[in-house]
């Protein structure tokens, strides 16, 4: 049985995901879209923070908030207006758009409902992974330790690096 | 009431199907990357719930997620530079009126 606290936060949260991700695909002002983008970011780092992984939630903020979204600032206001509107879209387009989405949802939601429906457990209770254990878990080369991903992603951030220098310089 | 994966899965699931109408209606370049990183997130959040509710003795979904985060920061990082590459020669971002390589 959840506490009554746990299920407002889980609520908070839940409709501040929907309404967010909603509002960021249908503001008309990119720099708002922005915006809400951030929020529905912070309101995935409490959904982290609630399910116990507070690493993983901190590192949803600094990367994501911290990093991703004031990439897309800049580059917003680099390349347009901040006032400017984006114009109104013609309707065969958001008819499409809101076929694909639906079906989406249905797809998603019948295979949700009819696989995961029945798997009502609970939250089984974890101990928070601690740093200690994620650092050796990163760091070594055994069983579930993941030294080699680490070390890729670490050879793709340097390719990135070059590339975006490469890319992006003046001729 | 008790809240079990389904609870969370779904908004997971309105998060990503936001992404995909976002990505298919709008025209500026940064707008549907902006929804590709609504998409990713959604992922990410199906990832956590499941090893948590499932395997909460294993780490793998966070690590999953964690690699998942790196990579999508580079991709965005990457793309942003060759959106404002294109917007230098082209005073553009509109995929609309991004044909000079059409042909």
């Amino acid at each position: 049985m959840e506490s009554v606290g746990s299920i407002i936060m889980y609520l908070i949260i839940a409709l501040s995901i929907v309404v967010f991700s909603v509002l960021t695909v249908t503001t008309r002002k990119i720099l708002r879209a922005a915006t809400f983008l951030l929020f529905t970011l912070f309101a995935t780092a409490a959904l982290y923070f609630k399910l116990d992984y507070e690493f993983l939630g901190a590192v949803q903020i600094a990367v994501y908030a911290g990093g991703i979204v004031v990439l897309f600032v800049f580059s917003i206001l680099l390349t347009s207006h901040p006032g400017d509107k984006s114009e109104r879209l013609v309707s065969k387009q958001r008819v499409l758009g809101l076929v694909a989405a639906i079906a989406t949802f249905a797809v998603g939601a019948w295979a949700l409902l009819s696989r995961c429906g029945q798997a009502l457990v609970a939250l089984p209770a974890m101990e928070n992974p601690k740093m200690h254990a994620i650092g050796e878990a990163l760091m070594g080369t055994g069983e579930y330790q993941y030294l080699l991903p680490f070390e890729a992603i670490s050879v793709l951030l340097l390719a990135c690096i070059i590339g975006g220098v490469v890319v992006a310089r003046k001729r | 009431m008790e809240i079990t994966m389904i609870y969370y899965l779904v908004p997971a699931l309105v998060m990503f199907c936001c992404g995909v109408y976002g990505f298919i209606t709008r025209k500026n370049m940064i707008a549907m990357l902006i929804s590709l990183e609504l998409m990713l997130n959604a992922v990410d959040i199906n990832f956590v719930v499941f090893n948590r509710y499932l395997f909460p003795e294993h780490q793998e979904g966070m690590f999953f997620t964690l690699f998942a985060i790196a990579i999508a920061a580079a991709e965005t990082a990457l793309a942003i530079a060759i959106i404002i590459n294109l917007f230098r020669s082209a005073k553009n971002i509109d995929v609309a009126d991004l044909t000079k390589m059409k042909h």
